[in-house]
């Protein structure tokens, strides 16, 4: 992370190539266990009620609408500031008020993004559902129907009050998916893709999404109860140089393609480039360009390019 | 009674040589569940090791022309390959 002249926290040029890329990136610990704590409490959460000999499936359905009811999760209506949505003394103020978390969000959808919804995934161990109602994994999926913006994008917060370990399922994702536009459970059929990962962490990590990633929820088989508290949010403004404010240009140079002296740099063109283990040899030629073509508008610079893949058959002389 | 498994990959290319990028089992065996993220790992290297090991190839995706002004957008896999054994 970057420090702006007031001393806040902004996403560095790699962080910002490494979403593009990506389509996430992932806040380990980053909210204290105070926090946590105090998130825990709102909701109600109480391990020794897992420890009841009575849990059925009715239990479990019950206990669901009881967080529901009675937690302090705010009701707040679609468009809220973000700004507005928290109070001052809740855990969630407190989350989306840590300087790193807050700099990220400004710098993917600016300081006047808007609360689509919020929402508590509560996934509880599968042994406590009915016998013959076996619990399954969640098919993937992205969070939207056909969306066909190619430039602005919405961010998805995955905040994990607890540790998340292998046996508790933790949201399975598959990196670099964001710009395959299909419509929800469409994909469904495809049960493993290469290069997933699944959630594992440390309590009070922070997931940003792009909202059209692929993911879905694995199976419970732990003890434990597992939390994940989903916020979306949609920019109010264009999303041009938001992590820079406005001061970026693109100065790396390219290098020679293909025939070079093969000292590769960390540079953005080289995150933008890539691959992921499951890309097809020609689909994921295109996912690099679609990301060369949403970091042109990011950085407001329509002659950007990574290994001339645009500028190639932009050299038309009709 | 005879049953029938499906196994459904998703390859690098339509060529049924290239490498296994998605992959999803079924069960004729009903105490037997292929469900999603049940596996890191590919069953198979490339597409034809399917058929070396006894699958018998029964559907392919087909290979389609790219709508004009819609060429450079991305969606589903495009490589699909359903395979079947009986037993």
């Amino acid at each position: 992370m970057n420090k702006n002249k007031q001393n806040n926290y902004l996403l560095t040029d790699y962080q910002m190539a490494e979403f593009v890329s990506k389509g996430y990136l992932m806040f380990e610990n980053i909210i204290d266990n105070k926090t946590n704590k105090k998130f825990l409490k709102e909701i109600g959460h109480t391990s020794s009620a897992l420890n009841k000999k009575n849990k059925n499936q009715s239990w479990l359905n019950e206990h669901y609408d009881s967080i529901m009811k009675t937690s302090k999760i705010p009701l707040v209506k679609a468009g809220t500031p973000l700004k507005k949505a928290y109070t001052k003394d809740s855990a969630l103020k407190d989350v989306i008020s840590n300087p790193i978390l807050s700099g990220a969000i400004k710098s993917l959808v600016g300081s006047k993004s808007k609360l689509d919804h919020h929402f508590l995934h509560i996934t509880f161990p599968s042994k406590y559902y009915n016998k013959g109602q076996q619990k399954l994994s969640q098919g993937n999926h992205n969070d939207c129907v056909i969306d066909p913006r190619e430039k602005t994008f919405d961010i998805q917060l995955f905040y994990f009050p607890t540790a998340v370990d292998k046996k508790m399922g933790g949201t399975r994702y598959i990196p670099g998916s964001h710009f395959r536009m299909v419509n929800e459970f469409a994909i469904a059929r495809y049960h493993n893709i290469k290069g997933q990962k699944h959630v594992i962490c440390p309590a009070g990590t922070v997931i940003i999404f792009h909202h059209n990633i692929w993911h879905g929820a694995g199976v419970n088989n732990s003890d434990k109860i597992r939390y994940a508290f989903k916020i979306r949010l949609m920019p109010a403004e264009r999303q041009i140089k938001l992590w820079t404010e406005n001061s970026f240009k693109n100065t790396d140079n390219e290098e020679p393609l293909y025939w070079n002296n093969g000292n590769k740099k960390n540079s953005v063109r080289e995150i933008l480039q890539k691959t992921e283990p499951w890309f097809e040899a020609d689909s994921g030629r295109l996912d690099i360009m679609n990301r060369i073509r949403l970091w042109r508008h990011l950085t407001n610079d329509k002659n950007f390019d990574a290994a001339y893949w645009l500028t190639r058959i932009e050299n038309d002389f009709k | 009674m005879k049953k029938q498994d499906i196994l459904i990959l998703y390859l690098s290319t339509s060529s049924l040589e290239s490498d296994v990028i998605g992959w999803a089992r079924h069960f004729g065996d009903k105490k037997k569940i292929g469900m999603p993220g049940d596996n890191d790992s590919p069953p198979y290297e490339r597409g034809i090791e399917a058929i070396h090991d006894g699958w018998k190839l029964f559907q392919t995706s087909q290979l389609e022309q790219h709508a004009k002004g819609d060429e450079y957008r991305t969606g589903y896999l495009k490589y699909e390959f359903f395979f079947e054994k009986i037993q």
